[in-house]
């Protein structure tokens, strides 16, 4: 891939950098990152992937842009309301950069479709509010072998934390799958402060340019935490599961499943 | 009996993990992944597992959020 000059000039900012230059930036311009759910963090890592010249990128959502959505997920504008979600966050995608090519996927991931759609992809963000998806992301994510960004949000607080399939902890390791029903709030429920989302999805879609870039170190074995009403980062060191049921020494989850939806109010189908 | 919790220097009294949750008073104790000394604990073993002086413990949260449909 060769450069053309306006591209020069459209990613001087990063070319400059000696950790990306003009080789990292065709690196970038030929990676493929999915960002699953087009919300609050996919909001951000969407905008900033598809601004930083990453060439591919998937979003996956089968809702449509709702008025309560517009606190947080920025990539939705208020004349988007009552539209595809997916469809919604490709053309402001596309208005801010026209070298990326986004691949919609108007459809929730479900068991029998996910090994699919993360298969064509280099790094996949999870940018899901449901636990049932998160448990499914990172089971696919296992079983072929796809680096991904796991994070959740609420109130003022939010984690992420990068795995690397078999070689590093997985959510798994550290939750054995989703709570029951109504263990845990939701956003909708409890709240969640809006800029929460820019922050944590704009860290994973770092996560997903750092891993093409191959620069510095991922947030693996790591669990990033982030209170907004302290302003306080802290990293918890992990450490894979031995018992872990996914990637484990004596693995018990050999297929992918569709977990029970255990939130009362999901209106994911 | 001086333990730290998510980083914070905390004194309490419980000699296991799972009367550390209570005396603590932390909210949905089986939702709460518990990793001492830099390893995660089997839920199954909570009542069993000693905390001593001067453990490090961290206290994990599942999270949802993101998409904004729950």
């Amino acid at each position: 891939m060769e450069l053309s000059e306006s591209q020069i000039e459209r990613y001087s900012r990063h070319i400059i950098l000696q950790e990306i230059g003009v080789s990292g930036q065709e690196r970038l311009l030929s990676g493929k990152v999915l960002i699953v759910g087009a919300g609050g963090l996919g909001s951000p890592a969407a905008l900033y992937l598809a601004a930083a010249g990453v060439g591919t990128i998937g979003i996956v959502d089968g809702d449509r842009v709702d008025l309560t959505n517009l606190q947080r997920q920025i990539v939705h504008h208020t004349e988007d309301v009552g539209k595809e979600k997916t469809l919604s966050a490709a053309s402001k995608m596309k208005a801010i950069n026209p070298d990326v090519e986004v691949r919609v996927h108007s459809l929730f991931l479900r068991a029998d479709n996910v090994a699919g759609i993360i298969a064509d992809y280099d790094f996949i963000i999870d940018g899901t509010d449901n636990f049932g998806a998160k448990f499914l992301i990172n089971d696919a994510c296992y079983f072929a072998g796809k680096p991904y960004s796991h994070a959740g949000i609420l109130r003022f607080d939010g984690q992420l934390i990068t795995v690397l399939p078999g070689k590093t902890a997985c959510l798994r390791c550290l939750f054995n799958g989703p709570p029951p029903p109504n263990a845990v709030p939701t956003c909708s429920q409890a709240g969640v402060l809006g800029v929460l989302a820019g922050v944590i999805g704009s860290l994973q879609a770092t996560e997903a340019i750092k891993f093409i870039l191959g620069a510095g170190d991922l947030l693996t074995d790591r669990l990033l935490t982030y209170n907004a009403l302290r302003s306080e980062f802290r990293k918890v060191s992990l450490r894979r599961n031995p018992r872990c049921r996914l990637c484990g020494q004596d693995p018990v989850l050999k297929e992918l499943v569709d977990e029970a939806q255990p939130v009362c109010d999901l209106r994911m189908p | 009996m001086q333990l730290t919790v998510n980083g914070k220097s905390v004194e309490a009294a419980a000699i296991t993990v799972t009367k550390l949750l209570v005396e603590l008073d932390v909210k949905n104790p089986d939702q709460v992944a518990v990793e001492l000394n830099g390893e995660i604990v089997d839920r199954a073993t909570y009542d069993d597992t000693r905390v001593n002086e001067g453990d490090q413990l961290e206290f994990l949260y599942f999270m949802g959020g993101g998409r904004g449909t729950q």
